[in-house]
């Protein structure tokens, strides 16, 4: 069958995405943009060199981000490797922020499909309840759109009770057109979140990447398909940033996507600028990043 | 897990107006300086937002418009046989010093017609900034712009402009007025004449010799009279078709050059192939920009009947985030009706819409208890022979129609007394050639709408007027062909 693309217009859909980052947000609704952030956040720690130690440390501030600043809320969940996920589970028993493990071979996806269900169930079997799973690119960009989406429905039963959020790794997808395209496959094939990128490619959540994703969703739900998250992930490192998401979010999908069940912000290192940025609306001057903890 | 359960909005975005240092009174700038009415007349100058008054300002009556007219008859000689990069180095200083004062006349500009900051401040400044640059630029190459023939300034020029982008379309005449050689009489719109006044200020200020450029606030009266002076050789107008036919009437039988742009009803064609949803992005650009009242706004939306349903869809939601409100808060997507008069007229046709048989749909939103507003608004089934799908609304009010084939679409855009711009969403270019090279109208846009730039020529076919601003194309009509 051959491939049937949408349209997205590259100078149409940037122009609107930047357009929505010049709202301005202040005051009351920058204090309440940051905590709902937080609210929304994915803390992530994906490197070969994490350990318990370093998992127990950032579910920690994860659950309390700012021991000073009670109203803040814990993040929505801490995302490791497959391997931690027993470590962040005990450490986060209890607490309501939820953990969540990259699976299927992160971040190239380059292994077997056995490989890739074998490392899902691993990580719901240790307590894993989000799995981050990226797509074959090498499927899609061969034009493979029934592989693509045999194994997002295969490593979606293999999720079991474990919400999916499926990674698209925009920035090796070559266009928006194939952003879009990939984005519905994924949405049809199962996907409770579509996630912009695996934080390890050149580009992320851009803010066009991020709107053409966002319309897609909206449009799938339109044509009778179920509601499904969406998951802004890489290059999303300062508060400005965020709510410029967040923005975008609520201009094209409505309030209603406005909550940790429907929106997820992945980062390792936003945390510290978004609490630093609400320690400024609260005292009325830039604080130092030594006024926050560091994992 | 805690949960921020409140909606998040955003809070009040309002821009700062302390800055704003706008006199009680303002005077014509005639001759190099700011002077009182011969008869005295000063009008308030009112924000449509609020009614409240911001500046008395002076209206020029007949004698202050021979007087002007002396001043730059007498300038005249001596500004056209400065070298062209003299005269440039004033051009370019007026543009420098719109820059300079860029915040300030957004906020006053907005303050005193009642569009959103975000576009007084992200285009109407900048691009008035822009097209000072251009032609000055301009100044000392004129003969390469008419193809490489010896030119002549055509001496004293009056220039009327409206009160939808009164620093813009300001700029769009003085310009390349100036870069030819030309001296040049302003007359501002009634209801908006006070950034007008700030750039005769920057006149001050760049230290153009005077009589160069006079700026005479007034009403109708005040046109007619600089109209009817016999001491223009050219004049050039932008407004209202009703309005331009009165001056071409004026001027028959009279050695004055004349451009008009005036009115439009603008097809905003969409294809079934277009990107859908950039489309839409346009046509919320193309009619909801500056609260429609733009001369090119997108007023005519021809949809493909494939799509119709969808794009409908799209549009209707789309518009329901529109935030409507305090022009000075930077968050404010369409501002208040520029006057009551404006108001009435489009009350006027969106009621002749609705007996006609069309469907309104006007989106829920808080009105400001005062000023004057009106919620962006459709019309679905709209029929070709609709008032609303003939008559230029100037408002915020998209009429949509449908078409079966590129055949159908080129022929109901062409269907129309106006010929001032159109725009076209498919993402197959040849389509958008082929339909571009059909369409009777000066600016045809492909997948995209309302852009623009100095370096491109914008003016009208049939009843939207004649004469090219913009680019190398702009110059020509304010210049006179040697030899």
């Amino acid at each position: 069958m051959s491939r049937r693309l949408a349209h997205v217009d590259r100078v149409g859909i940037e122009e609107r995405a930047a357009q929505l980052g010049t709202r301005s947000i202040k005051a009351g609704a920058k204090q309440h943009g940051i905590r709902l952030a937080i609210s929304m956040l994915d803390l992530t720690t994906l490197e070969g060199a994490d350990t318990a130690g370093k998992v127990r440390q950032l579910c920690a501030k994860g659950v309390c981000p700012a021991p000073g600043f009670p109203e803040i809320p814990s993040v929505a969940a801490i995302c490791v490797y497959p391997s931690l996920v027993a470590v962040a589970c005990a450490a986060l028993e209890g607490t309501g922020v939820r953990t969540a493990s990259v699976a299927a071979g992160f971040p190239a996806g380059q292994v077997s499909l056995e490989a890739k269900l074998r490392d899902t169930e691993d990580a719901v079997a240790a307590g894993a309840e989000e799995i981050d799973m990226v797509i074959s690119r090498e499927a899609f960009l061969a034009g493979d759109d029934a592989r693509v989406m045999r194994e997002i429905a295969l490593i979606r039963e293999a999720c079991g009770e474990a919400h999916l959020k499926v990674i698209l790794e925009t920035a090796e997808l070559g266009s928006y057109d194939h952003i879009r395209h990939a984005s519905m496959l994924a949405m049809e094939a199962g996907a409770d979140f579509i996630k912009t990128s695996t934080g390890k490619a050149a580009s992320g959540a851009t803010p066009g990447v991020c709107l053409v994703m966002l319309e897609a969703i909206r449009d799938h739900l339109d044509r009778g398909g179920r509601i499904v998250g969406f998951k802004a992930a890489g290059g999303v490192s300062t508060s400005k940033a965020v709510l410029h998401r967040l923005v975008l979010v609520k201009e094209t999908l409505g309030d209603e996507w406005l909550t940790p069940e429907r929106m997820r912000i992945g980062a390792s290192s936003v945390l510290g600028d978004l609490l630093l940025q609400y320690a400024k609306t609260e005292t009325g001057r830039y604080g130092r990043a030594e006024d926050f903890s560091r994992e | 897990m805690t949960r921020t359960s409140v909606l998040w909005d955003y809070a009040p975005a309002p821009e700062a107006t302390d800055h704003v240092r706008l006199a009680d009174r303002f005077g014509l700038f005639i001759d190099g300086e700011f002077r009182a009415p011969v008869d005295g007349r000063h009008v308030a100058s009112v924000n449509p937002a609020t009614e409240e008054p911001l500046a008395e300002v002076a209206w020029a009556g007949i004698e202050d418009v021979s007087r002007a007219v002396d001043a730059a008859r007498a300038a005249q000689p001596r500004w056209a046989a400065l070298p062209g990069r003299d005269r440039a180095k004033y051009v370019f200083r007026i543009a420098r010093l719109i820059q300079e004062r860029a915040r300030e006349l957004a906020v006053v500009e907005t303050l005193d017609g009642g569009k959103p900051i975000r576009e007084s401040r992200d285009l109407d400044v900048p691009l008035a900034a822009a097209h000072f640059f251009h032609y000055a630029g301009w100044a000392d190459k004129l003969h390469q712009g008419v193809a490489a023939r010896e030119v002549a300034p055509l001496g004293v020029v009056g220039q009327i402009v409206p009160w939808n982008f009164p620093l813009l379309m300001a700029a769009w005449k003085l310009a390349p007025a100036l870069a030819c050689g030309n001296t040049a009489i302003l007359k501002p719109a009634e209801t908006t004449p006070l950034t007008a006044l700030l750039l005769a200020e920057i006149c001050q200020e760049a230290e153009l010799p005077p009589g160069v450029v006079a700026v005479l606030p007034g009403d109708g009266a005040t046109g007619a009279a600089l109209v009817r002076s016999p001491g223009i050789d050219k004049l050039a107008f932008t407004g209202s078709t009703a309005v331009g036919r009165e001056i071409q009437s004026a001027l028959a039988g009279r050695s004055v050059a004349l451009t008009l742009e005036l009115g439009g009803k603008s097809a905003n064609i969409v294809f079934e192939d277009a990107s859908l949803d950039q489309a839409v992005e346009g046509i919320v650009n193309g009619i909801f920009f500056n609260q429609g009242h733009v001369c090119c706004a997108g007023s005519r939306l021809l949809i493909q009947e494939s799509v119709l349903d969808e794009v409908i869809a799209k549009l209707w939601r789309r518009m329901q985030r529109l935030r409507v409100g305090d022009p000075l808060d930077k968050n404010t997507d369409v501002g208040a009706i520029n006057s009551a008069e404006q108001l009435e007229r489009i009350e006027a046709l969106v009621g002749a819409g609705e007996r006609e048989g069309a469907v309104r749909h006007t989106i829920a939103c808080e009105l400001p208890g005062r000023g004057f507003w009106f919620a962006p608004t459709m019309f679905t089934d709209v029929a070709p022979a609709h008032r609303i799908a003939v008559e230029e609304i100037f408002g915020p009010v998209v009429s949509v129609l449908s078409f079966r084939t590129t055949a159908e679409a080129i022929d109901k855009a062409n269907n129309s007394r106006y010929g001032l711009a159109a725009g076209i969403w498919t993402d197959k270019g040849a389509k958008a050639f082929e339909v571009a090279k059909a369409l009777q109208a000066g600016v045809v846009w492909q997948n995209t709408y309302n852009h623009f730039d100095p370096t491109a020529a914008f003016g009208g076919y049939k009843e939207s007027g004649f004469g090219r601003e913009g680019g190398a194309a702009g110059l020509r009509p304010y210049l006179r062909i040697v030899r």
